[in-house]
């Protein structure tokens, strides 16, 4: 146990594991660039489709069955099953990129849709009412009022959905991509588990990193009226 | 047509990773402890019975199929069988064998060898073989080795060998630093993967694909041109299916491979012995690819193919 820790430490420590194409560092870059592409991806689909529920009232019951179906769908099995069907098809790297992406996009989806549905419906009645009083169009209401109040709820869907993405990214690895992954799946191969355990510390420590970044990315653009600090005061 | 190898490898993979994630060691979940029974048993009035036999084996289907075979051809012989397949690689069954969560796996001479022993530099079936019994650890033994030989192998597709007029190893070193290698993880690692290619061919691949789903998605990988050399096993259904070439290995980087069994000394008396060595005067390369292909390309349940092997016998 204390071999293991110790030897895990020595592993994480080691300058030479940071460095180079496969190192710690480039791992991680490559995880990040993955990672994002996935949460930009879902949030083009998430976003608008969320307003919309939210601002109309349409289809909400399709939009919590359907989130809640798409959460039960096996990452593993999505994986394999789109690289079995695609990789005919595709040239080179996107072969194996796009369907890790469509697995992480399927995991991400559901959160930030319903976050940002969720959002739009806890608007106040009155101020909505108000806003329609004043004269605002139906876009106007949602531009104005809606998603200015949703944005909390929609930056946590968002938060939840990336630390999902970082932590199931490291799948991509069985298929032969890079990201934080790598060191999980070659660790297990070859039975290294300083190199596994390090690599499961490493991912962790990214997700922790960027959720702090997206929370300061959401103290930054949520209206200062409806942050909970405000509220204190 | 296709579903069943999907489905097959995902639940291959899902088994491997679920292992992997049960803590420290991946094989010590509900041993039952085995071998002590046996222990206590042999140790006391050595009675001929010795028990149940715990058969394994790694994350690949032929040796899934090899385990089926020795389960038949044991529970045929009066011994009582369980079996525990799919454990992973060689590194994660040998820790099996050592904890005693399994007694009995389907093992391959030269893999085996070069695990015990990674300066070996013997590769004829017989140097290899006493190379294995040499290194072997304390309670482990092996028993008569067969003619089937599952080697690794590096094969390309026919077009790249057409165009670079490559018909062995060594033909592509002039080429190497512009082909992408695929092959599983533990590959990269071995003494005989990429390190060796490099200190006995000279070959600097332009890169490594480590492809951990299975032989599956590396001969995929090959017929669709994301890797350009691929190594698979030499038993591989996919090599005569996809006509792809198998590159000659002059300088024997790759040992010798014979099927043999590797097993627990606590489970061995002469009625399990009798049985695995009949197994292994039976099996031959060309009699175990067939069994493949029947497994892997048609989709039969590899017990089923194993117990009409049996019988057969």
């Amino acid at each position: 146990m204390n071999q293991t820790v110790l030897m895990t430490w020595e592993w994480l420590t080691d300058p030479a594991n940071w460095q180079g194409r496969g190192g710690i560092l480039a791992q991680s870059l490559e995880h990040l660039r993955l990672s994002f592409v996935a949460l930009l991806v879902a949030a083009l689909i998430a976003v608008p489709t969320g307003l919309w529920v939210g601002h109309t009232g349409r289809l909400r019951w399709a939009a919590v069955n359907l989130t809640g179906a798409v959460r039960a769908i096996p990452s593993l099995g999505v994986l394999f099953v789109a690289v079995l069907l695609l990789l005919p098809r595709l040239r080179g790297e996107l072969a194996f990129e796009l369907p890790a992406l469509i697995v992480l996009v399927a995991l991400a989806v559901p959160p930030i849709l319903s976050g940002t549905y969720a959002g739009v419906d806890a608007t106040d009645p009155a101020a909505r009412d108000a806003a329609r009083g004043v004269g605002m169009t139906g876009g106007q209401v949602l531009r104005q009022v809606e998603i200015p109040g949703a944005l909390p709820l929609i930056m946590s869907g968002l938060r939840s959905a990336m630390l999902q993405i970082i932590g199931t990214a490291t799948i991509a690895a069985i298929v032969g991509l890079g990201g934080l992954g790598r060191f999980l799946i070659d660790g297990q191969a070859s039975r290294q588990y300083d190199q596994m355990a390090g690599g499961a510390i490493a991912v962790a420590a990214l997700a922790l990193l960027v959720d702090q970044a997206l929370a300061l990315l959401q103290r930054v653009v949520v209206s200062p009226g409806l942050s909970s600090a405000a509220r204190v005061r | 047509m296709r579903r069943t190898p999907v489905l097959a490898l995902a639940l291959t993979t899902a088994m491997t990773l679920a292992a992997c994630g049960s803590g420290d060691d991946p094989l010590a979940t509900d041993a039952g402890s085995p071998t002590e029974d046996g222990t206590a048993t042999s140790g006391g009035t050595g009675e001929g019975e010795g028990g149940e036999v715990i058969v394994g084996s790694a994350n690949f289907p032929e040796n899934v199929l090899l385990a089926e075979i020795y389960a038949a051809a044991l529970s045929d012989a009066g011994v009582e069988v369980t079996t525990r397949l799919n454990i992973g690689s060689r590194e994660a069954y040998m820790a099996g064998l050592d904890d005693g969560s399994i007694d009995l796996i389907p093992e391959y001479t030269g893999g085996l060898a070069t695990y015990l022993n990674p300066e070996i530099t013997v590769t004829s079936s017989e140097e290899v073989l006493a190379d294995a019994q040499e290194n072997l650890p304390e309670g482990l033994q092996l028993l008569e080795i067969s003619d089937a030989e599952d080697k690794d192998s590096l094969v390309v597709t026919q077009e790249t060998a057409d165009e670079l007029g490559v018909a062995s190893i060594a033909d592509l070193e002039p080429h190497a630093g512009d082909l992408v290698l695929g092959g599983p993880p533990e590959f990269e690692s071995r003494p005989n993967g990429v390190d060796g290619l490099q200190e006995v061919y000279g070959l600097e691949f332009a890169e490594f694909r480590s492809l951990a789903a299975g032989s599956n998605l590396t001969v995929q990988a090959l017929r669709n041109g994301q890797v350009d050399v691929a190594n698979i096993f030499s038993t591989d259904p996919a090599i005569e299916e996809n006509s792809f070439v198998v590159l000659e290995d002059p300088e024997s980087l790759f040992a010798a491979q014979n099927v043999v069994p590797l097993i627990s000394s606590d489970v061995v008396n002469p009625a399990v012995e009798d049985a695995l060595n009949a197994v292994s005067a039976a099996l031959t390369t060309e009699n175990l690819t067939a069994m493949m292909v029947e497994v892997v390309s048609e989709g039969q349940d590899p017990a089923a193919v194993a117990r009409t092997f049996v019988d057969g016998i």
